[in-house]
């Protein structure tokens, strides 16, 4: 008599291990799960609130400076070395993981203008007011020795930034005009002039290493080819510009910071019209950087706040602020792009998270996957009403919020009046300039 | 007057000459006379009269006065008036060709105007800043396409360039490595001893050695072969894992069986080459039967046999069983060797006989000439792997049977190819339908749920066959050995009857798929005729009150009943206008003018009746809770009773009055919802120029709960995936497979920083000069 059972294959049913999760057979028909998109819309909305819900950006305060911060540079080999010069000339080296300071030196007598480090990692140099350029070894002395610049080098003129090179051993200053250094060499290797203004920043593109772009008290941005020694272009903004910056992953994409409240982010091979403006803040842009993955910039303002724009959007996505964080001077995005840095007034260095409500720290792959599908979710219902609402939804100090809505006020008065010109005048003799033209007054061959 | 005038001066000229030439032919020898004189007087004629179209015709000077400075070559400068050229100073020595690029020359140096100022510091800057621009704007277009792929792509992944984790060879891991414990070293040691590869242990050196040997061709082969050794070897293994692990007895059984039987023919062919051997076999297949006398096997002493004659009295299957038990302990028991053959097959029969099946199937075996592989694997499987069995597989062996066995036995072949052609039916008709089981009686006929009756002629047709077969039968059972002789006799008595139903019997094949045709056929067609039916009889029974009801409804709204009557309904409309005028004549014709010309549309009834809808939709309806068949009977055909429906039927109130109840021209809808509102998107979001493309957006869900897991992980792929703790650098032109600049930025200022020097000094000069 032969006895029949039912036979399944246990890889059906079986786990590898007691870790692996239970596999649940399941039924993909429409009709056993009906209400998509109702349950998805709820869904979006509870993620969207949770987002606002953890969304604790602020991580650490670095203090330790006596005076303000007055500029930043990334270690290029380490995540956790940060540099920062203060006004008093005090230059500090922080450990992020410890959140301490490891390393303090007097380095310049009056401001620390510029700080940049070596694409090495080995050293880092300093511009100040006392006119001079000091090259520092990264190490700390040993025991007994004096803390001693490598090299100083002796300028004629204040230098007010530095940069160095992305991969030789030059670096560029500028003051009155832009220098290019050897660093083996106590003279310039070239230096570049247009126009007779002090030029108060010079970055290197990172891309393209031998291109340079400054910025100089004139309203001005020039551009440098370093290899053919001269000026390539300049454009004339309507104020000054602040600091630009250069997008690490699209050689041709800089942003401006500019000191009418905006940001321009520049093709520069077509500078008449920027590519996007960027306006949120209600004060001076004072610095900006770039995320390492190229999408999104940050920016820190006189206004005590510092934001966060997508590359190709026009309002911020995130605004950080503080009750004690003043006049934001500097900013820097780390090099995992997990966190920003900004330094300021009153003298902290503080450490945030570049995605307000990201959890820290190791994740499972459960909850890694959680977190993407939420993100899918509220992106996918990102133009409902509700869940915009909840998703811009912000905190802002007082004064920021009544800067901006007076903004509001302004703005909308000068479009009426606009309007009102092109309504009362002959047709075509009066056109509308577009927001991205407005700003740009000239460029220069 | 002009001719007149040059014939003067030629004359003049001629004279002239002749007084010139006086003194300057003195020095010549009077031998060179007047033939000499003449020619020359020749020439300077021509070149007067050549002189005399020309523009640079010489203006000879006349002395007018003294003078101490006579020019030797008549030439003189004042009183020309004209300027002296340069060019002229050497037209004597026109032909010579060294003279003439001195003077393109000089015209050259003539030509050319006033050197023109350097442009400015500032002009030259700048065309130094445009040039260099464009070349740079250029350099970074290459960029373009990446920019746009990074742009525009699915997901991107920092950092770019994957550090990748150099893997030592294991050889440089092994070398590094000592055996420290005793298993270890010996374990080396037998490695270093065979010289086995550490890496590529499918190959050993000598392979090696034999590989580089060989040619690549016959190493190919050679490689080939190994392979397929190899896959042979585990093939092999394979099956014998397999076979191993089969429980079922009776596999076993035949299995042995078929031992048996080969041992049995190798036996048989080793007594007509080699007696000895034989015997020797003969002697242990003695001493094999021995023990098993010996033993109690097969006996009815076993707990199986026991239980079965305990079974016996009551099961006719037990019975058999034991019978069988019998049989083989007798046949194994038994010193002959010849009649062993002929026992088994009776085994077999009888091990059949308990599958009630119809005889003719057995048939199929009991005719064959030897042991048919096909059929015998179809007898000792299980049913169940018979129903998997391929038909197409069946009718092979039936046809290599028929061509090896003698004529005689063709008509039992035919019918058994009859039969095989039905069974082939039946599984078909079994694949096609779904639910269909298998009748615990016939082991490969499906039981059809429709076609009982296509059994019933199974049974009938293979009673007739057995009926046709049963004296050869009886002769086959009996004895094999005389089978030869004897298989002429029931052919030659069979011939006849079945010459006779030969016919008739395709005729009940036929018969019976046409019997199961037309039973599915009945099948089908008879619910439809009966749903027809019904459904006749319902609209019977429902439609005379309603529809008549509703055309009457219709007749009153219609259009010609608008014109003519008042109805109620169409009291307050803009209709009664109409109405009014109606009495003038005229008006009339136009109207029914306009009414033929739009026939087709009638806009107004059209909305009379769409709002009635509309009303009707928005009435509360009653709730009919009649459960059939409580408290009374229940079936087909049966219906409630109208108290019971009354009772249970209840009337939802009237709601409040419709908005549009004293709008005749208007529907307000009054089901919609403002709730939703607030969570809807009022304007098409940017990107989307449709709202089609949106709400397809929207309605495509992402979760698991709608999608595998497969799909859902594609569609929540991250746009930028960061891996923590590693630091992204800046795209550079290697990770995208551009060749950047090999020259450092560097070298390339200063060698250019060299060139403007140069170039700058250069331009000093030329201000200065």
């Amino acid at each position: 008599m032969k006895v029949k059972m039912l036979s399944r294959n246990p890889d059906n049913y079986v786990r590898e291990t007691k870790l692996d999760l239970q596999i649940v057979p399941r039924n993909y028909d429409p009709t056993l799960h009906p209400f998509e998109v109702p349950r998805e819309y709820v869904r979006a909305l509870n993620a969207t609130k949770l987002e606002r819900v953890f969304a604790k950006p602020f991580l650490a305060s670095l203090d330790g400076h006596r005076d303000g911060v007055n500029c930043l540079a990334k270690h290029p080999k380490s995540l956790a070395t940060v540099l920062s010069g203060a006004c008093d000339g005090e230059v500090r080296i922080w450990n992020l993981t410890k959140r301490k300071c490891i390393r303090t030196i007097q380095a310049h007598e009056g401001f620390v203008r510029g700080i940049c480090t070596r694409f090495c990692g080995t050293s880092f140099f300093t511009v100040g007011d006392d006119k001079t350029v000091k090259q520092w070894k990264m190490d700390g002395p040993g025991y007994g020795e004096e803390e001693e610049p490598l090299h100083t080098i002796l300028g004629k003129t204040v230098y007010t930034g530095i940069d160095h090179h992305w991969k030789e051993a030059v670096f560029a200053t500028c003051g009155q005009q832009v220098d290019i250094w050897d660093e083996q060499r106590t003279s310039p290797v070239c230096s570049m002039t247009w126009g007779l203004d002090s030029i108060s920043s010079v970055k290197f593109n990172p891309i393209e290493t031998f291109l340079l772009g400054s910025c100089a008290s004139d309203r001005n941005i020039v551009l440098y080819d370093m290899r053919q020694a001269t000026p390539l272009k300049k454009v004339i903004l309507d104020m000054r510009t602040n600091t630009i910056c250069w997008n690490p992953m699209e050689a041709f994409i800089f942003t401006a910071a500019n000191e009418d409240y905006n940001l321009y982010t520049f093709d520069m091979r077509a500078l008449d019209t920027p590519v996007m403006v960027h306006m949120d803040h209600v004060s001076a842009v004072l610095d900006v950087d770039y995320s390492p993955t190229g999408k999104e910039f940050v920016s820190a303002s006189f206004d005590k706040s510092i934001r966060i724009f997508p590359l190709d959007k026009s309002r911020s996505r995130e605004v950080y602020h503080t009750k004690r964080m003043q006049h934001v001077i500097c900013v820097k995005w780390t090099s995992d792009s997990k966190y920003i840095m900004c330094g300021s007034d009153e003298m902290n260095i503080r450490l945030w998270k570049a995605n307000a409500s990201e959890k820290l720290g190791v994740l499972t792959s459960r909850e890694k996957a959680a977190n993407d599908y939420n993100q899918k979710l509220k992106e996918k219902f990102q133009h409902h009403p509700q869940i915009k609402r909840i998703a811009r939804h912000r905190h802002l100090p007082k004064s920021i919020y009544s800067q901006i809505q007076e903004q509001r006020i302004m703005k909308e008065a000068r479009r009426r009046k606009e309007v009102n010109r092109l309504k009362h005048s002959k047709p075509g003799s009066v056109s509308i300039v577009s927001e991205k033209k407005k700003h740009v007054v000239a460029v220069v061959k | 007057m002009n001719a007149a005038w040059a014939m003067e001066s030629l004359l003049a000229l001629s004279q002239q000459e002749e007084l010139e030439d006086l003194p300057k032919d003195y020095p010549l020898s009077p031998s060179e006379d007047e033939g000499d004189v003449e020619e020359r007087k020749h020439q300077k004629l021509l070149e007067a009269i050549h002189s005399l179209d020309g523009k640079n015709r010489w203006k000879l000077a006349e002395r007018s006065e003294a003078s101490l400075k006579v020019s030797e070559f008549n030439v003189t400068s004042e009183g020309s008036g004209e300027k002296l050229v340069l060019s002229d100073l050497l037209r004597p020595v026109k032909t010579s060709s060294s003279l003439a690029a001195v003077k393109k020359q000089l015209n050259r140096v003539k030509s050319k105007k006033t050197v023109e100022l350097p442009l400015n510091k500032e002009e030259v800057e700048q065309i130094h800043r445009e040039v260099a621009f464009n070349k740079t704007s250029q350099a970074l277009s290459k960029w373009d396409p990446i920019v746009l792929k990074n742009r525009q792509g699915e997901q991107l992944i920092f950092p770019l360039k994957k550090e990748q984790s150099a893997f030592a060879p294991i050889e440089h891991v092994l070398s590094g490595w000592k055996a420290r414990t005793p298993l270890e070293q010996e374990i080396f040691n037998l490695l270093h001893k065979n010289k086995q590869p550490v890496t590529d242990p499918l190959l050993t050196p000598v392979d090696k050695a034999s590989l580089k040997a060989m040619s690549l061709e016959e190493a190919k082969m050679r490689r080939a072969e190994l392979q397929r050794a190899r896959a042979l070897q585990s093939y092999y293994e394979a099956r014998a894992r397999r076979e191993k692990k089969i429980k079922s007895k009776k596999y076993h059984t035949v299995l042995k069986k078929g031992k048996a039987k080969k041992a049995l023919k190798e036996f048989e062919k080793l007594q007509k080459d080699n007696p000895t051997a034989a015997l020797e076999e003969l002697e242990k297949i003695e001493k094999a039967r021995m023990m098993e006398r010996m033993s109690l096997k097969h006996q009815n002493s076993g707990k199986w046999a026991k239980s079965k004659t305990i079974m016996a009295k009551y099961d006719l299957e037990a019975r058999q069983a034991m019978q069988e038990q019998l049989a083989r302990n007798k046949e194994l028991t038994q010193k002959l060797q010849v009649a062993s053959e002929s026992e088994e097959e009776e085994g077999g029969v009888e091990e059949e006989g308990e599958l009630l099946v119809p005889e003719s199937m057995n048939e199929i075996q009991m005719n064959a000439d030897g042991p048919n592989p096909w059929m015998l694997r179809n007898h000792s499987t299980s049913t169940k792997e018979s129903e998997i069995q391929d038909p197409v597989q069946l009718p092979e062996p039936v046809v290599h049977k028929t061509s090896e066995s003698e004529e005689e036995d063709r008509p039992e072949a035919e019918e058994e190819i009859l039969l095989n052609e039905f069974e082939e039916r039946q599984s078909l008709r079994k694949k096609s339908g779904p639910n269909q089981d298998t009748e615990p009686v016939g082991r490969q006929e499906p039981k059809d749920s429709s076609s009982q009756e296509v059994l019933s002629e199974l049974r009938v047709l293979s009673q007739k066959l057995n009926k046709e077969n049963q004296s050869g039968k009886q002769k086959l059972s009996s004895a094999r050995t005389v089978r030869a002789v004897q298989r002429k006799d029931p052919t030659e008595e069979e011939e006849e009857p079945l010459l006779l139903q030969r016919p008739e019997r395709a005729q009940t094949v036929k018969e019976l798929e046409e019997l199961g045709k037309e039973g599915s056929f009945q099948n089908k067609e008879v619910p439809r005729s009966v749903l027809e039916r019904q459904k006749l009889e319902r609209s019977t029974n429902n439609e005379p009150g309603a529809p008549k009801e509703k055309k009457k409804k219709e007749q009153m709204i219609d259009v010609q009943n608008l014109l003519t009557t008042k109805s109620p309904s169409v009291k307050s409309l803009a209709v009664p206008t109409t109405i009014e005028k109606l009495e003038d004549e005229e008006e009339r014709d136009q109207k029914q003018m306009i009414k033929e010309a739009f026939a087709g549309d009638d806009v107004i009834r059209d909305f009379l009746k769409e709002k009635r809808e509309a009303v009707e939709a928005s009435k509360p309806k009653d709730v009919d809770l009649t459960l059939p068949g409580w408290g009374e009977w229940g079936g087909v055909g049966l219906k409630p009773s109208a108290k019971k429906r009354r009772w249970f039927l209840i009337k939802t109130p009237e709601g409040p009055p419709r908005k549009d109840k004293n709008l005749p021209n208007v529907i307000i809808n009054e089901k919609r919802n403002v709730h939703p509102a607030a969570h809807q998107v009022r304007v098409l979001p940017y990107p989307f120029t449709y709202h089609q493309q949106f709400e397809r957006t929207i309605q495509t869900p992402i979760g698991s709960t709608w999608n595998t897991q497969r799909a859902f992980q594609k569609l929540i792929t991250r746009k930028v995936v960061t891996k923590p703790g590693h630091i992204i650098k800046p795209i550079k032109a290697e990770d995208v497979c551009y060749r950047s600049s090999s020259r450092s930025d560097l070298s390339v200022v200063q060698r250019n920083l060299k060139q403007l020097s140069i170039h700058h000094k250069k331009q000093r000069k030329k201000t200065l000069d």
